[in-house]
């Protein structure tokens, strides 16, 4: 009976089943369009603004004689990576800290900081911009707490963007630290390890991998954040390592360049998003080398 | 130094039905020890003695809760909500849960090794064995390399790793690493060594030379090993003690007795069958 069933009903179930995989394939295929489309536009408008001069030079406003005369965008660049740095050097300890205690604890407490974690990767970005203008651009005097502005800054960017950062790499971490079999952690336990020894022993360096791959991600996704910076960081137009004066920013200068009244740094935008989509790039295939070299080298 | 009631000589009468005499120092003793989580009981009606340097092997069905009774041992329950110990558990003449010892000191008293080998993936066969001498802050080096290596010997690892120290855990056999969480137990000196089904995960010839193994272990330490094969029970073990799963899905002590009657004539009809394998 079963076997008479299967036989007549065969081909309708196979005719089915491809047509079912082709559905699959198709909206492959248009998941995937757009991305092969901004990726070629990008290199295709922005390659040709990729020489010296875009790398080493500060932006200029184009002659008449010479639209083409730009310079470059060597401000920005520095601009972002002092930005960037300075909120990584704050953001990964506290955010690496954090998700190890949310890994760990099983409290009301790390709860409620999951929670909090949770609404805070849901919050438009250009909200730490507000934040970061009036705590660290004008300052802070409320409660009898009086904290003076540092003006336009690129640590008011940092800042901001170390709180973006920030839960980010706390829930990412946190994942990370949970993917250590509870066997190794009982391991430790049975030898009379207490549990910060067993975190700090046992765990974090079997949850490396993952954990470099975590703050990596979280990183490259700050570097591309455009709002929490947009008037904070004074967009300045000189080159600046001192994270106390002005600077400019990568996402910025895009902004600023695609919102200009000239033809020529208009199209430059298309060069400066092209690098900015490189070291995304570069910075998250690297993290995932980095995490499966360091796996390898455990076997 | 000696306490009183490690050189006690206990009666059987400890032990519940358990009819024939049996004497000699003893390590542990249960008493009424029951384990309940959120309020549903894994175990109850635990009461006899672990003798000294001997092997105590628990049996019993899935579900009768041995394991849960191994962990209590360790105090590993101490991290899940809602778990709750009761009865008494005597480690020589201190309770562990109501005596006053730091369970990380306790634990470092009673070793335990577990159904899969978990050697530290990160560390090397050299810092996995001193693992627990480094825990506990011991640093000098002369008394790693000296403990690594007598652990090493007493878990028969020692020829097979004495020139590669250096190597990765994971570059050892199951087997091997099994001994080398062996090894990593011994080495913290404990004076009760817990096995949670210790060769379930490992091949027949690992599995028999971690037997060897116990036979061997037991002039230096106490070992309470938990099984599902019963003829490894009846091969390895000296004391036997038998669980089964009541009608309310609690696991109940049903019989402890010396391996070789428990095995030949037992004095409850239910150890009979389950030995017979006519259940479980």
């Amino acid at each position: 009976m079963v076997q008479r069933v299967a036989a007549r009903t065969l081909d309708r179930r196979i005719r089915i089943s491809k047509a079912m995989v082709a559905l699959c394939g198709v909206a492959l295929v248009l998941a995937l369009v757009p991305l092969f489309a901004i990726l070629y536009s990008l290199v295709q408008k922005g390659l040709r603004w990729w020489n010296l001069d875009f790398f080493t030079q500060t932006p200029q406003f184009p002659s008449l004689l010479d639209p083409n005369q730009i310079g470059g965008i060597s401000n920005a660049i520095i601009g972002s990576l002092v930005i960037d740095g300075v909120a990584a050097l704050f953001a990964i300890p506290i955010g690496v800290v954090a998700g190890l205690f949310l890994a760990e604890s099983a409290s009301k407490f790390a709860r409620a900081l999951r929670t909090t974690a949770e609404i805070m990767t849901g919050l438009p970005s250009i909200l730490l911009g507000i934040f970061a203008y009036q705590m660290i651009v004008i300052g802070f005097d409320e409660w009898g707490i009086k904290l003076p502005g540092i003006g336009f800054s690129a640590i008011a960017g940092s800042f901001a963007i170390g709180i973006l950062m920030i839960p980010i790499i706390m829930k990412a971490a946190e994942t990370a630290l949970r993917g250590v079999p509870v066997t190794i952690r009982e391991a430790g336990l049975a030898l009379g390890a207490r549990r910060g020894v067993i975190a700090r022993r046992v765990v974090i360096p079997t949850a490396l991998p993952g954990l470099v791959t975590a703050v990596l991600l979280a990183f490259s996704r700050a570097v591309g954040e455009t709002a929490p910076i947009l008037w904070v960081i004074g967009a300045s137009t000189v080159v600046s390592w001192n994270p106390r004066k002005e600077m400019a920013s990568m996402p910025l200068q895009i902004f600023q360049s695609a919102t200009s009244p000239y033809l020529s740094l208009r199209e430059e935008a298309w060069g400066i998003a092209l690098l900015l989509v490189v070291v995304v790039l570069v910075i998250n295939l690297g993290s995932r080398l980095f995490a499966a070299w360091l796996q390898r080298e455990r076997r | 130094m000696v306490d009183p009631m490690t050189m006690a000589t206990v009666s059987t009468g400890m032990s519940g039905q358990n009819g024939s005499p049996r004497s000699g120092p003893i390590s542990m003793r249960f008493k009424d020890v029951a384990v309940t989580f959120n309020g549903r009981t894994a175990i109850r009606g635990v009461n006899f003695d672990v003798p000294r340097n001997k092997v105590t092997s628990l049996i019993g069905p899935s579900g009768s809760g041995k394991t849960t009774l191994l962990r209590a041992v360790n105090r590993l329950h101490d991290f899940t909500k809602g778990a709750v110990v009761s009865g008494s558990i005597r480690l020589g003449d201190t309770d562990i849960y109501t005596g006053g010892i730091p369970a990380t000191l306790l634990r470092t008293r009673v070793g335990m090794v577990f159904q899969r080998p978990n050697p530290f993936p990160t560390m090397s066969i050299f810092d996995n064995v001193v693992s627990g001498l480094r825990f506990n802050g011991i640093r000098k080096k002369a008394v790693l390399e000296e403990a690594a290596e007598s652990a090493l010997i007493a878990a028969a690892l020692w020829d097979s790793v004495s020139n590669r120290m250096k190597a990765h855990a994971s570059t050892l056999s199951g087997g091997e690493q099994q001994r080398l969480c062996i090894a990593r137990a011994l080495a913290v000196e404990p004076e009760v060594l817990l096995m949670d089904e210790p060769t379930s995960s490992l091949d027949p010839i690992s599995m028999r030379l971690i037997e060897e193994l116990l036979g061997e272990l037991k002039s230096r330490v106490t070992i309470v090993i938990v099984t599902h094969n019963m003829q490894q029970a009846a091969r390895v073990s000296d004391l036997c003690a038998f669980f089964l799963m009541g009608s309310d899905r609690a696991g109940e002590q049903i019989e402890v007795a010396p391996t070789k009657k428990l095995f030949s004539e037992p004095d409850d009809p239910r150890t009979l069958d389950y030995i017979q394998g006519r259940f479980g």
